[in-house]
């Protein structure tokens, strides 16, 4: 079971929270206009990344808000969790901080 | 080339003689500068493809490239369950092609599976449940394929350690059966294949990862570039499962996939206790028991995706919550070993078995959490799309394409399988 370290409650075990899939996903702002290879695109293409992948959670059972990880999928391990609308981390830097043994990611959120 | 043929004659005489004198089943040829066809991924699908494209289609310069050992992803990691009760006319029609393949496989591939239609049975335990496994049963029966309806009664008799006491938490309200449905050996799946294709010439290439494709100036495909020098070829088909969104990649091509992965475990053998296959859907239990006596349990996928081959414990521990309310026999077993493999899974729950946009690379993908079933079925029309670059009949509406156009086989909401 994995330990996600939700960015407002803190580190809490897998079962408390549900997946979202691929982050960084916006919604078209008028999807009208799209053709529909590009509304697929945005329906059902996903990434799958053998890596580093930033993906969604949700704390259903917590706080119920929405926040970004990444995450090895070659590995499962996190390098860095972060709110919804923040950036994308720098990969490298987080793999070099998750080189330390993740000592970067807080505890107990904020 | 030759080869020793199986058979009781020949299981005595070897036997007499200390079963001394075995061939090796198949050739460890070097990869070659270039072939007419090769197919990336040695799983069951992927020499079952090569097989039928060296029997039916003449084409026996063919390579299988498999960056690990044959047999040794989802083939080898699943529960082995074999059946063809889906709900739409087209997944009723590809998943029953196979089912009759299985049916002979043992004699055309001269190499014992162990098909055993020993009946699939599927528990009923909501109301909705019933009448969606009643739909099925219909269904089912226009399309031909088998599925009758049991009352709890039945099912008790059909499969003896079923509890039907209606003091669990989700008692049995009845079950679907399908009884040419059953289990075979998944290993003896991938040898009997690959001992078959590598006797009508087919290369099978172990420990060769593709790390590209080669591509001419009009986009089509002029080899790949694997970890075992570059290799010619015209045509690619990929079977490589969990890691296909990986391989088509190396071609820019883009597929609706997401890789998750999927866990099994099997329990301390015992003596024969269990005669079918019995699925619940709704509480998540998988469980047949193999011809060496171990309980088969098939778990769920876990929640994010991931190419681990491993999953999260509180997974199986849900399937075995449900196992022990249906069969409470079975509650101070022991379990033995849990694995897990990476499957891709499509928005509809249906395969791609299609062309992809790149002249000559051809993907066979998408079977999700029950490719296996599908194995001999899923070869014979990759085959045929490979060999004569149209999609085989059967096959015909399983395209990428369909996510475009909206002809979605959408077995994911209504359908016999847990996803």
């Amino acid at each position: 079971m994995l330990l996600i370290v939700c960015p407002y409650c803190g580190k809490r075990p897998e079962l408390e929270f549900t997946y979202g899939g691929q982050a960084h996903l916006a919604r078209p702002v008028e999807p009208a206009e799209l053709d529909d290879q590009a509304w697929t695109d945005f329906l059902y293409m996903r990434t799958n990344i053998k890596g580093i992948y930033a993906e969604r959670w949700r704390h259903a059972r917590g706080c119920g808000r929405f926040f970004n990880a990444l995450r090895d999928t070659t590995t499962d391990h996190f390098l860095s969790f972060y709110k919804t609308g923040e950036p994308m981390p720098d990969i490298a830097a987080a793999k070099a901080s998750a080189a330390l043994g993740n000592r970067a990611l807080p505890e107990n959120g904020k | 080339m030759s080869r020793q043929s199986f058979s009781a004659l020949a299981l005595l005489r070897r036997g007499l003689s200390g079963h001394l004198g075995w061939q090796k089943q198949w050739r460890k040829p070097e990869p070659k500068a270039s072939y007419d066809a090769i197919i990336v991924g040695g799983g069951g699908h992927g020499l079952g493809a090569a097989y039928y494209l060296a029997k039916e289609h003449g084409l026996t310069n063919i390579a299988v490239l498999e960056k690990g050992w044959i047999g040794g992803g989802n083939t080898g990691r699943n529960t082995t369950i074999i059946r063809s009760n889906y709900l739409f006319n087209e997944s009723a029609a590809l998943y029953d092609h196979s089912v009759k393949l299985w049916e002979n496989l043992s004699q055309v591939l001269n190499y014992n599976v162990m098909f055993s239609p020993r009946g699939v049975m599927m528990l009923a335990h909501t109301v909705h449940d019933i009448q969606v496994f009643k739909r099925h049963v219909h269904a089912n029966r226009c399309n031909g394929v088998d599925n009758e309806w049991l009352e709890p009664s039945q099912a008790k008799e059909f499969c003896p350690p079923l509890n039907i006491e209606d003091n669990i938490r989700y008692p049995v309200l009845g079950a679907a059966l399908q009884r040419r449905g059953g289990t075979a050996r998944h290993d003896a799946v991938a040898w009997g294949y690959a001992r078959a294709a590598d006797a009508l010439g087919v290369d099978i290439i172990e420990n060769c990862e593709v790390t590209g494709i080669t591509r001419g100036a009009g986009g089509a495909v002029e080899g790949l570039e694997t970890s075992r020098g570059l290799i010619r070829t015209r045509k690619v088909g990929v079977s490589a499962a969990g890691n296909t969104s990986v391989v088509l990649a190396l071609a820019g091509v883009r597929l609706p996939l997401e890789s998750y992965p999927l866990q099994a475990l099997v329990s301390e053998p015992i003596k024969p206790i269990f005669p079918c296959v019995v699925m619940s859907n709704t509480i998540h239990a998988y469980i047949s028991q193999s011809d060496k006596g171990e309980l088969v349990i098939g778990a769920g996928t876990d929640a994010y995706t991931s190419y681990t081959q491993r999953g999260a414990l509180h997974i199986n521990t849900h399937t075995l919550d449900a196992i022990c309310e249906l069969f409470p026999t079975f509650r101070r077993m022991r379990m033995m070993r849990n694995w897990g493999g990476i499957v891709d899974v499509t928005p509809d729950r249906s395969p791609i078995i299609a062309k992809t946009p790149v002249p000559g690379l051809y993907v066979n993908c998408g079977w999700g959490t029950g490719g296996f079933k599908a194995t001999p079925g899923s070869a014979h029309v990759f085959a045929w799309t490979i060999a004569r670059d149209e999609p085989h009949p059967i096959n015909a509406p399983f395209t990428i394409e369909r996510f475009r156009d909206g002809y979605l086989i959408d077995e994911a909401a209504a359908a016999a399988v847990a996803h």
